[in-house]
């Protein structure tokens, strides 16, 4: 017995009998064991029940070289107490998940189905992956919880500061600035600079982290919006009269005179348009790439000072005066959709990064909340004061700036918010204000100069450094400028559905398909007529083959009456449903229910 | 009054101090890295790029992918320079190629006055000349050693020569010479026999010990063109004969297995070397056509694109792809089972392709043709030749994949699909296709204006094959 191949043999045959002396680690084996002989039983009923198939066949000798695997493989009888590959959560699993299976061709097909098949398993297994990486990832996000009785948005910046470490108080700053204000404020893409535009011409970037001043200009003109493009080096400017373009010392390069009288801007970062709402009611897009204007558009709606894009479909929202949010592409002359948000006029407009929900708030004081795939309304809230900026941070958090108080909002599209999460008052009205890129911090600019204020749980805790980082260097920058050139989408793929281009184009392969019939004089993808096959020892009687002709006909049926078939069910289903809900509504008592006879 | 409790992380990996901190009850964490993490350490190590593949970090993923497969179909037009070198020394056309089954460097070639050369394709030159028949050389092939090979010629003589070249001072002369009765026009060596099989007014099987053929095979009168061995099914020959037949054998029979006959004349054939029972004959009727060996009465696929006789066609080693060359001075690369090329090659100087060779690293073409010359290609013609960084194979890999995804976007095909070609082959093609379009069209009147049924639709695998005879 002392021989290890016999140990083996033993414990797989007489395991109940032979027990070892117990050891800590035994439990889990114990375990394991118990599942393994659950799942082979389940196995052969389900074998006794069902049809085999050949996928079930796969699965089924996958599981059992599992079993061997988990099972005593070791020769000196200890079994691994982990088998197999680690679980993934699946939520994690969801979060990648880029489409649903599709639905393989029956019968026929080989090629395709074989191709199909070694698809999804490259993607699958790609999701998989990611989905293990995600558990690595180094950083976590940013919290701030009170005591049982207290509300988070009594803290006051100042204790946040107090107990955070050096580095992150140092980003609660204010810069007092209060002869050209109020400000515009803009983060470059990667978080690292600050843009600030003063209404009475003064324009600066700063390294607002290490706190040094990249450059410092008066424009000796008012000043509607400022906006960072692609990098750090280049930055808009939106003038009395026309716009302008600077590099980080403060040059100028470009004054466009094709646009004027600019109010807003957004800036497409992976089109390289510059979008621009202006106070004659156009809308011009600007590719920065090349220097070419790609597309104006007259919206015919009063002045525009509303303005956002969705991140996630690159569709510029316009909030207007009479309550409408219009959503524009750059190659249709009207709106793509129109939206009756508020009674009375709009005052800002904000989409959060996975272009799911959409934030408004109006004149009529309220703060909406819309589903922006579905365009329907989600939450409504009743703010006293009303808000006149809104800004979604990239973890969802929203700001918004009512007079001269932030609040910030966690979680307003799911349950109902009544308090805000966070509270700051700033010396004079709010102008401007955006979440800071991958930093818990909220940049507010006002008519006093300039608040970053600490959001713990704001920004994006683990950033890609092949999309925007914050640590690049300058040769990093210059490869990814060059990449990110090379990459940049044609203005004529924006829409509101993104993954359009990636799916099947069923309706051009409809019309070729009947131009090919008209051309040919037949069909050439129509269906063969099955002919039987010659058989010899009197097999191929007529009464055999009528025979063979009638099955191959019921099996081309089957399909058509299992749709049938479950079209039915779905009906009854649909039915039943509706007859409980008349049900219970009909077993509710009305006021006026006794006024009937 | 404040009395903050600070606490420190144990497990800092990162030597950095862990932003949790608690005041009173409240809790708070703010983001906070270091940023040694993130940037390297000396100049002398790689940049630090952290990843996160979260989707939402990372927006257009279509959109971006699919300009990314745009600028590789872009980039692959751009690099496509397929032209290679050209091996010049031949005094007439060059007739026949074989590769040698040992080496990849060396290629024989031999032309239309009976001259035989070796050349070092590394070197692009020529090692070894020797004058092997009086008229054409017909045919030539490689002993599967490597240590010989042999030829046929117009003189009616099968010779067999050594690899080597003689020592010095000796004459430049054959191993072996048989004196056949009739001219031989073509050959191939079994796989792993000493056995050989050559064709002409029959098809003769030989054993390279005796001087008489252990075997001949005939089937009506007629001559053949070409002759090949299975290479799977080493027994099994197949033949092109000029009454418009593609014969089977099998060597250890005494009769031909069975016979396909088309409605026109098949000039060689090769078989597939990895599913070796499928063949591909080209054809005098500009196509060429792929059989199963089971089933001849209709042709796996049809290869259209040629404008003239197809003359010569080469498989892949992989058995993916094949090679022809065709009299209308172009060459083509067909996937095994699509209908027209992926790829045409040519130039101002090329004329009539006579020969053609797939070399067998799967990364070169040989063609031989009129002109005396010999033309070395990139059988794929924007591939970077050379040993690849890995980052270099790894972006080369992603960019193909790209290309595959996206290659039925109009945009993306258009440009993948666009080539270049001589005015006269633009021309006929255009011409072909009216032609066909017209001879459609009245085939579709005919059947519009008849009793249904009685003009039945005819496929174009069928319409080239008469019949088979077994």
């Amino acid at each position: 017995m002392a021989s290890p191949g016999e140990a083996v043999v033993g414990d797989t045959h007489v395991g109940e009998k032979k027990k070892p002396t117990s050891r800590y680690w035994e439990e889990p084996q114990e375990d394991g064991k118990n599942e393994n002989k659950v799942v082979k039983d389940g196995e052969q009923t389900e074998q006794s029940l069902e049809k085999k198939t050949r996928q079930t066949q796969k699965a089924k000798k996958r599981k059992q070289e599992e079993d061997q695997g988990d099972g005593n493989k070791f020769i000196s009888g200890k079994s691994d107490p982990f088998p197999g590959p680690a679980p993934i959560p699946e939520d994690r699993l969801q979060k990648f998940k880029r489409r649903d299976k599709t639905k393989k061709p029956r019968r026929q097909h080989y090629k395709l189905k074989d191709m199909i098949t070694r698809s999804e398993e490259a993607s699958e297994m790609a999701q998989k992956q990611a989905a293990r990486f995600d558990l690595l990832l180094p950083e976590d996000a940013g919290f701030l919880e009170g005591d049982e009785d207290e509300d988070t948005c009594t803290i006051s910046q100042e204790d946040i500061a107090d107990v955070v470490d050096i580095t992150s108080a140092t980003k609660y700053f204010d810069l007092k600035l209060s002869q050209f204000g109020p400000y515009r404020v803009d983060y470059s893409k990667t978080g690292r600079q600050l843009l600030l535009g003063g209404r009475r011409g003064h324009v600066a970037c700063i390294d607002w982290q290490s706190k040094q001043l990249m450059c410092e200009i008066n424009v000796m003109e008012s000043v509607n919006d400022v906006k960072w493009l692609h990098s750090e080096a280049m930055y808009a400017v939106a003038q009395k009269k026309w716009l302008h373009i600077y590099d980080s010392n403060g040059i100028e390069l470009h004054c466009i005179r094709k646009f004027n009288d600019v109010l807003r801007m957004q800036f497409l970062p992976y089109h390289f348009l510059l979008a621009t709402a202006s106070a004659t009611s156009f809308l011009q897009y600007l590719d920065v790439s090349v220097g070419k204007e790609v597309a104006a558009i007259c919206t015919k709606t009063g002045r525009l000072d509303v303005m956002c894009q969705n991140p996630h479909n690159a569709v510029i929202h316009l909030g207007h005066s009479n309550g409408t949010v219009t959503l524009w592409s750059p190659n249709q002359k009207e709106a793509l959709v129109k939206m009756l948000c508020h009674q009375g006029g709009v005052r800002s407009v904000t989409v959060d990064k996975t272009g799911t929900y959409m934030v408004t708030s109006g004149m009529d004081k309220k703060l909406k909340v819309y589903d922006i795939r579905a365009f329907k309304p989600l939450k409504s809230y009743f703010l006293p004061a009303g808000a006149s900026c809104l800004s979604l941070s990239q973890r969802g958090l929203l700001s918004a700036a009512t007079g001269d108080i932030v609040q910030v909002y966690r979680d307003v599209w799911n349950t109902p918010v009544s308090k805000p999460y966070m509270a700051h008052r700033v010396q004079r009205t709010i102008w401007g204000m955006n979440f800071c890129p991958f930093e818990d911090v909220l940049g507010v600019g006002h008519g006093e100069g300039f608040t970053s204020m600490l959001i713990p749980g704001a920004g994006e805790p683990n950033f890609d450094g092949l999309d925007a980082n914050p640590y690049r260097s300058a040769k990093q920058r210059q490869e990814w400028e060059v990449k990110a050139l090379l990459e940049k989408i044609q203005p004529e793929l924006i829409s509101l559905d993104p993954t359009e281009l990636g799916q099947v184009d069923r309706a051009t392969f409809e019309q070729r398909h009947q131009d090919r019939v008209k051309a040919l004089g037949f069909d050439p993808l129509a269906k063969e007529k099955f002919i039987p096959k010659y058989k010899k020892k009197g097999r191929s009687s007529t009464g055999s083959v009528e025979r063979r002709k009638r099955q191959v006909a019921h099996e081309d049926q089957r399909d058509v009456i299992r749709k049938t078939a479950e079209d039915k069910m779905k009906i009854e289903k649909e039915r039943k449903k509706r007859e409980k809900k008349e049900a219970v509504l009909s077993s509710q008592r009305s006021a006026l229910d006794r006024f009937k006879k | 009054q404040c009395n903050a409790v600070k606490w420190f992380s144990s497990s800092s990996t990162h030597g950095h101090v862990c932003p949790f901190l608690f005041f009173y009850q409240m809790k708070v964490k703010v983001l906070s890295r270091n940023p040694d993490d993130y940037v390297r350490e000396t100049k002398l190590d790689i940049q630090r790029v952290p990843r996160n593949y979260d989707p939402a970090l990372h927006p257009f993923e279509v959109s971006r992918e699919y300009t990314r497969a745009l600028n590789a179909t872009k980039l692959e037009r751009v690099f496509a320079k397929p032209f290679l070198a050209s091996l010049d020394g031949h005094r007439d056309g060059v007739n026949c190629m074989a590769k040698h089954t040992r080496n990849l460097s060396t290629l024989l070639s031999g032309s239309c006055d009976g001259e035989v050369k070796l050349w070092n394709l590394t070197k692009h030159e020529c090692v070894r000349t020797l004058q092997a028949h009086e008229g054409f050389v017909r045919g030539m092939v490689v002993r599967y050693c490597g240590a010989s090979f042999f030829t046929v010629g117009d003189d009616k003589t099968i010779k067999q020569w050594k690899m080597e070249a003689p020592g010095y001072g000796e004459e430049e002369e054959p191993l072996n010479t048989i004196l056949g009765k009739t001219v031989f026009t073509g050959l191939d060596h079994h796989q792993k026999d000493a056995v050989f099989a050559t064709c002409g007014q029959q098809v003769d099987i030989w054993d390279e010990q005796r001087s008489s053929p252990i075997r001949s095979f005939t089937w009506g009168v007629d001559s053949f063109s070409s002759v090949r061995f299975n290479p799977v099914e080493t027994e099994l020959l197949a033949s092109c004969a000029s009454d418009r037949s593609i014969v089977l054998y099998d060597m250890r029979e005494s009769a031909p297995l069975k016979k396909v006959i088309m409605t026109m004349r098949s000039n060689t054939l090769c078989w597939n070397p990895m599913e070796a029972y499928y063949f591909t004959c080209s054809n005098e009727d500009y196509n060429l056509y792929t059989y199963d060996m089971r089933y001849l009465d209709r042709p796996v696929t049809v290869h259209m694109d040629h404008v003239s006789a197809v003359l010569d066609v080469d498989y892949s080693p992989t058995g993916k792809e094949f090679v022809s060359a065709s009299f209308d001075k172009t060459i083509r690369i067909f996937p095994k089972d699509s209908g027209h090329s992926r790829e045409v090659y040519h130039t101002k100087r090329m004329q009539h392709v006579i020969c053609i060779k797939w070399s067998s690293d799967n990364k070169y073409i040989l063609s031989g043709s009129d002109e005396m010359n010999i033309r070395l290609w990139k059988a794929n013609a924007a591939e970077k030749l050379g040993v690849l960084a890995p980052r270099e194979r790894q972006a080369a890999n992603y960019n193909q994949k790209l290309k595959e995804k996206f290659q039925h976007h109009p945009q993306i095909r258009r440009i993948a699909h666009h080539r270049h070609l001589p005015k006269n082959i633009y021309h006929q093609t255009k011409e072909l296709r009216v032609m066909k379009e017209a001879r459609r069209r009245k085939e579709r009147n005919v059947r519009k204006h008849s009793k249904p049924g009685s003009v039945p639709v005819v496929s174009e695998k069928e319409k080239h094959v008469v019949t088979v005879v077994k």
